[in-house]
């Protein structure tokens, strides 16, 4: 792996995603507007709002750096691009880490802007202090991309990336405690709960709402949700093929 | 045969399926370094297939494929070897300048190099264009200028002049024989016999299989025709008759 064609690959993602001022203006806003609806549903019960705003601050961009990622890879594939980067010195890891370093900096762009309108104009309340809520968005949105880069491997059309996302985006939505809690579930849901990644950003993120004091076992799940978007990244790197039939 | 000493691209014994289907049957050459070899025949012949064999993306079934001494696709073979895909391999929202500023820059180029490329390739009064805009020919053009800015030795171009105007094409074909001059060693595929008179070999391919490789005026010579397109069809016919 080198560090200099990371950086440059890094470099020519970004260059290629603000040269699409739309998708720029899509990234930073949607989610903030996502919370902003959902604050407005809530506005009767500010406690629930603390609750699931909170977790959709987290879920939301999680979804769309999934989708995000996996369309760049997919046209990266299906233009020819990856062929011709396959016969250059860069190496499977420089583009998929450059993939993550490129998208990681708008995941982090992204959750700075929602986290920002959550806590200062919607009344967001955590125990817990607003930078350890951002890290833990922003760590979740890494796993979005990071499971996009993986997945995109596996669909030939955008078509089929796009339909992707009910595989391996909605139930690990449904099952991490957003819509239902974990502990709630029937014995083996809550077994499948335990396996996916996403569960343990919110368990992160429900730590920071109870207790004042960045705890242990904060840490603890955010190193898991961190584990799992290093695993996916090196699995997405792991699909790329040099040759192909 | 006489040896050829100086090969840049030894091919054995290749065989490639895709799918269930052969594509290349049992096909073998030896490309001299310094020369311009055009890999001629009709689509669907299996031109791009071994094309990717030689820059080692395609998966072969049985045989060799060796450049410059090491096995096609081999790690130090990426920064001699460039290839230039049939579809322009660019990225449609980057300009033409930073497309081509990339590929330099995998290669420790810098911008100034890379602008010269845009220049060589006549994209200079659209170096700032987003390359999503341009039409198939220019696309075509900024593709070449990011295998031209590295300064391959061997240069592996797929079908590069297709729908260009006939004087890109050949300011194009000039600067090919002058970077195979300077000692470069360029396989430039095409289905345009009348581009087969700049090569200084050619290999004709028909169904997986070569059914020429000789120089042009050879290749006239014993197929008593005076032009190429004659002279393949003259191989194709007496083939036939064989069979």
């Amino acid at each position: 792996m080198s560090v200099r064609i990371t950086f440059i690959t890094a470099g020519r993602i970004l260059r290629q995603l603000l040269n699409d001022r739309r998708t720029v203006g899509l990234i930073l806003a949607v989610p903030a507007l996502i919370i902003a609806l959902i604050s407005a549903i809530m506005d009767d019960s500010p406690q629930v709002f603390d609750t699931v705003g909170l977790i959709l601050l987290a879920a939301f961009p999680f979804m769309l750096m999934f989708m995000i990622t996996s369309i760049t890879l997919l046209r990266e594939r299906t233009g020819g691009t990856l062929e011709r980067l396959m016969t250059t010195p860069t190496g499977k890891l420089d583009l998929v880490v450059g993939y993550a370093l490129a998208f990681g900096a708008a995941a982090a762009a992204q959750t700075t802007v929602a986290a920002t309108v959550a806590f200062v104009f919607l009344g967001l309340d955590t125990a817990g202090p607003a930078w350890v809520v951002l890290l833990i968005c922003i760590v979740t949105s890494m796993l979005g991309m990071a499971l996009g880069l993986f997945v995109s491997a596996f669909a030939t059309t955008e078509f089929q990336a796009i339909q992707f996302m009910p595989v391996f985006v909605i139930p690990q939505l449904f099952l991490c405690g957003l819509i239902w809690p974990a502990d709630q579930m029937a014995g083996w849901l809550q077994g499948v709960s335990d396996a996916l990644p996403l569960t343990y950003a919110v368990k992160a993120l429900t730590e920071v709402q109870l207790n004042p004091e960045v705890t242990d076992a904060m840490w603890g799940y955010l190193a898991v949700v961190f584990g799992a978007v290093l695993v996916a990244t090196v699995l997405g790197a792991a699909t790329l093929r040099r040759r192909t039939n | 045969m006489p040896p050829t000493p100086a090969a840049a691209v030894a091919v054995t014994d290749l065989v490639v399926d895709r799918g269930k289907k052969p594509v290349l049957k049992n096909v073998s050459t030896a490309i001299a370094a310094g020369s311009v070899t055009g890999l001629l025949g009709p689509s669907g012949s299996g031109k791009t297939t071994f094309i990717r064999a030689v820059v080692g993306t395609q998966q072969v079934k049985s045989g060799t494929v060796e450049v410059l001494g090491h096995p096609a696709g081999s790690k130090p073979l990426r920064r001699r070897v460039a290839y230039v895909t049939q579809d322009a391999s660019i990225y449609r929202d980057l300009s033409v300048k930073a497309n081509v500023a990339y590929f330099a820059a995998l290669y420790g180029k810098n911008r100034h190099e890379a602008m010269h490329a845009v220049e060589r390739v006549g994209m200079g009064d659209h170096a700032d264009r987003l390359a999503g805009n341009l039409s198939g020919g220019q696309k075509t053009r900024t593709s070449l200028a990011c295998a031209l800015v590295i300064e391959p030795e061997v240069l592996v171009l797929d079908e590069p002049t297709v729908g260009l105007d006939p004087v890109i094409r050949e300011e194009l074909w000039d600067q090919f024989r002058e970077l195979a001059r300077q000692g470069a060693t360029l396989l430039v595929s095409s289905h345009v016999m009348d581009e087969a008179d700049r090569c200084d070999r050619l290999l004709l391919l028909r169904e997986g299989r070569f059914i020429a490789d000789d120089t042009p005026a050879d290749l006239r010579a014993s197929t008593g025709t005076d032009n190429l397109e004659a002279a393949f069809l003259h191989l194709i016919r007496s083939l036939e008759g064989v069979n």
